[in-house]
């Protein structure tokens, strides 16, 4: 274990990239992510790594993709507009299996928004930004620690998987400097490898038994085509019904099959808690302290934080839909995760929302108001109330 | 026990930097420090605060709240930032920059970023006078340990103006 | 049945191609791996072909090496990840004038501004083919497309004249008429050790050609033959010869210069010594 020191959470991203063994990345300026490119900047060559400013963030995606084919792990950063330019090559990395992490540091929006003011509005673009049918997976911390354990995380589940995954920050974490003590080394996972030679019909599209296929690098001597238009397991593209429908299947169900790898959640003051709180990311740094306070004053209250936001923890949330009164979504948005809550918790308790959006983070107070006010209403609708969609706790700003 | 304090100015003048070197001189002690900041668009000029937590447990929510010092090096920022002070917090001026002081219980007024210029060349080193200033008013962390986390941040060529600067700032709190 | 030298360059059971009848885009395949057959340091192992979307674009998919069909305009970026990810690997990019010079145009010049060591083969039809005959921006003043029905109004690229300002350091045009000189152009821009473009003009029958009443596959060819100038007549030829429909082939401009892996060498030996 090296020694404590104050690190800022972007910095600890870039660290445990490099750590997880990315020795490429491909960016363009952007506020609150920056941090991240300059820091790979410095540190890569170092390593023997590359490091490139591209003309734009469409381009910073083309050449991760690339350098990712070609052998090496990648990372790409930016905040929301640029992950909206990016979107079609993350698609084209879903559909062609290319390992890749794309960090989101992300700020308020939509458009240019507010760009140094913190959010967690990107969740839902994280999830759906790119067309067509696609899996993806997305993480996010809640701490300078985390921010590094996670983006050592991203790369491995990004190579296991062949899958692009989003680190889904928030300006919260991607900006706090606090104490860290790091690893000296961590856990790596490699980039898979081909299991036959060519003599022996190997096609590199053919999934392995965790239906993830063994891709080639280029320049392996394999010939390999890869191609963002459906292909079957030659990697050439095929016109055919069945063709398409098996390769849609197949990419939805190589992440399904793994989610209780991949899908993590941290339960906080849950052991006696009739209610609870599901949170994520920095906010959910606000609601320990709100519900510190609330247990202080004899509230049985507890969070569910949520580590892994896509694929989204269903069972995780049905299970404490199940045991709880009722459960309160603090998010730092309009209001994103509570439809994925209440989707989950199948009606089984009410699911309010605290909702803030105006570039202020939480204060522990308006989160401790919205958990009595969210008690309060179960209480007096006599708990179990399935129809319809709740009234909304939502913090409004004072200037 | 835990410790907050507020570094606010304008861009440009280094609060930032400041409450960060403040922030590792407290871990550097074994504490647990957390230092965000909140900053406008402009690289210069624009409204700058900083803000660090010093505890010796953990810490979660990043913000504070009823500071127990507050550093503010233009009117503006002193303007707005000192309401929600701890009563007993201690509000730091810079007396030139500041010449409407608010009615608080302790108001500690120094000269900082004269004393940067005229006795240490340049106001660049303003924000070094103030940290100074800070840490023997709040004794948050021994004067020999801020001396070794600037040295550290700071380019190696002006370590011993830094010094003189942390110095004149430590001197001028009686 | 005796094997052509090039065949080998082919996945043969990825042919016939989709491209229609006359047109060119083959036969400026083919210069490419023959430009590359009997080049040294050049193997079907150690060569990379990139393309983007369009027509042109779906070569990639014919030839017998590691093969990279992006998404449109974004070849360039790729192929720039795959060089520096691995610049013991020659990288080559199939595009077209619609795929490099509009959705990729940016892409493009900054391609040519790093002098990265790709060589890029731009198949230049005039028109958006793949969607039937829209208009690109190389499609000619006055020339109809199913966007243009009137006639194109924008003003074309000049994608040679293009890629010299932006910084390439080898430029090239050629048509598939003359394919002994496309082939010499292609192989000359291979061993330029930088960032390497030859503009190809290719006959596009059925999106542009029919369209513009410019007559069969051979008629459009051999107006390539009546109107392509050599570049050392074309310089030589006095300013009211150089008539509309005329245009200059040939080398027009190379350079010696520093390209990106080997100052990215440097980025990593100043690092080091850091």
């Amino acid at each position: 274990m090296s020694t404590a020191r104050l690190m800022q959470g972007n910095e600890a991203v870039a660290e445990g990239a490099l750590m997880a063994g990315v020795r490429f990345f491909g960016g363009y300026p952007i506020t609150p992510s920056t941090e991240i490119a300059e820091g790979m900047a410095k540190m890569l060559p170092a390593v023997g790594g590359t490091f490139i400013q591209m003309e734009d963030e469409i381009a910073s995606m083309g050449v991760v993709l690339g350098a990712s084919l070609a052998g090496r792990k990648v990372l790409t950063a930016s905040s929301g507009p640029g992950i909206s330019l990016k979107q079609e090559l993350i698609g084209y990395a879903a559909a062609a299996e290319i390992p890749v992490v794309i960090v989101n540091v992300q700020r308020v929006g939509p458009s240019t928004g507010q760009p140094t003011a913190p959010s967690q509005s990107d969740v839902m673009q994280a999830r759906w930004g790119t067309h067509g049918d696609h899996p993806i997976i997305a993480l996010s911390p809640w701490s300078v620690r985390e921010a590094f354990e996670l983006a050592v995380r991203s790369v491995n589940l990004s190579e296991q998987y062949r899958t692009p995954v989003i680190l889904l920050m928030d300006e919260i974490v991607g900006h706090l400097r606090e104490k860290v003590e790091l690893p000296d080394e961590v856990e790596v996972y490699p980039r898979r490898q081909p299991k036959k030679s060519r003599a022996e019909g190997y096609e590199p599209y053919t999934p392995d038994e965790d239906l993830v296929p063994n891709i080639a690098n280029f320049g392996e001597g394999y010939h390999i085509h890869v191609t963002g238009l459906i292909h079957d397991e030659t990697g050439f593209p095929v016109g055919s019904p069945k063709v398409t429908e098996d390769a849609i299947r197949r990419l939805h169900q190589k992440i399904e099959r793994a989610v209780d790898d991949i899908v993590a959640v941290e339960e906080i003051f849950m052991d006696d808690a009739e209610y609870a709180v599901v949170s994520f990311g920095g906010t959910a740094r606000t609601v320990y302290e709100a519900i510190y306070e609330a247990r202080e004053r004899g509230i049985k209250v507890g969070m569910l934080r949520l580590i892994t936001i896509w694929p989204f923890a269903d069972k995780a949330i049905y299970e404490l839909a199940s045991r709880v009164k009722g459960i309160l979504v603090v998010e730092l948005n309009y209001g994103q995760v509570v439809n994925e809550v209440r989707r989950s918790a199948c009606g089984r308790c009410p699911v309010e929302l605290c909702a803030k959006y105006n570039m202020q983070i939480f204060e522990p107070e308006e989160i401790e108001d919205a958990i009595d006010r969210m008690i309060e209403k179960v209480e007096r609708s006599g708990g179990f109330r399935a129809e319809g969609r709740s009234v909304n706790v939502e913090v409004i700003s004072h200037d | 026990m835990r410790t907050q304090m507020r570094l606010s100015g304008s861009g440009g003048q280094g609060v930032i930097t400041a409450a960060i070197i403040l922030a590792e001189a407290a871990v550097s002690e074994g504490k647990q420090a957390v230092q965000s900041q909140s900053y406008g668009p402009e690289a210069r000029g624009g409204a700058s605060k900083s803000e660090v937590i010093i505890d010796d447990g953990k810490i979660f929510h990043p913000h504070v709240k009823h500071p127990n010092c507050v550093l503010a090096m233009t009117q503006k920022a002193a303007d707005k930032y000192f309401e929600d002070m701890d009563p007993n917090g201690v509000l730091v001026l810079d007396s030139d920059l500041v010449p409407s002081v608010p009615d608080v219980k302790n108001v500690v007024q120094i000269p900082i970023t004269k004393l940067a210029v005229e006795k240490v060349g340049k106001a660049l080193f303003a924000n070094i006078v103030a940290l100074g200033a800070l840490v023997k008013l709040t004794k948050i962390v021994q004067l020999d340990t801020i001396k070794r986390s600037v040295a550290k941040r700071v380019p190696p060529s002006t370590v011993e103006k830094n010094m003189y600067a942390l110095q004149l700032g430590y001197d001028a709190v009686a | 049945m005796i094997e052509r030298a090039y065949e080998k360059y082919f996945r043969r059971n990825r042919l016939p191609h989709l491209w229609c009848p006359g047109c060119g885009n083959g036969i400026a395949m083919k210069a490419i791996v023959q430009a590359i057959d009997g080049k040294d340091g050049w193997t079907q192992d150690n060569t990379v072909i990139v393309s983007g979307i369009g027509c042109s674009s779906r070569a990639s998919g014919y030839m017998d090496f590691d093969t990279l069909h992006t998404a449109h305009g974004r070849a360039i970026p790729f192929a720039t990840g795959i060089k520096l990810a691995r610049p013991d690997l020659n990288v080559v990019v199939i595009t077209g004038d619609g795929d490099c010079t509009a959705i990729g145009g940016g892409h493009f010049i900054h391609g040519c501004r790093r002098n990265i060591d790709l060589t890029v083969v731009l198949f230049n039809n005039n028109i958006y083919g793949m969607t039937g005959g829209q208009a690109s921006p190389m499609t000619p003043l006055g020339k109809k497309a199913t966007t243009a029905p009137y006639g194109s109004i924008d003003r074309p690229f000049d994608a040679c004249k293009l890629a010299e300002a932006a910084g390439a350091t080898y430029v090239a045009r050629s048509t598939a008429f003359h394919v002994q000189h496309l082939i010499k152009m292609i192989r000359d821009g291979l061993d330029n050790k930088g960032f390497s473009f030859i503009e190809a003009l290719v006959q596009c029958p059925t999106a542009y050609g029919r369209r513009n009443k410019l007559g069969e596959p051979a008629k459009m060819m051999a107006w390539m033959r009546d109107n392509a100038v050599m570049k050392s007549a074309w310089d030589k030829l006095p300013d009211d010869k150089k008539v509309e429909g005329k245009f200059p082939i040939g080398l027009f401009y190379q350079a010696e210069a520093i390209d990106y892996d080997t100052a990215y060498e440097q980025v990593i030996e100043r690092a080091h010594s850091n």
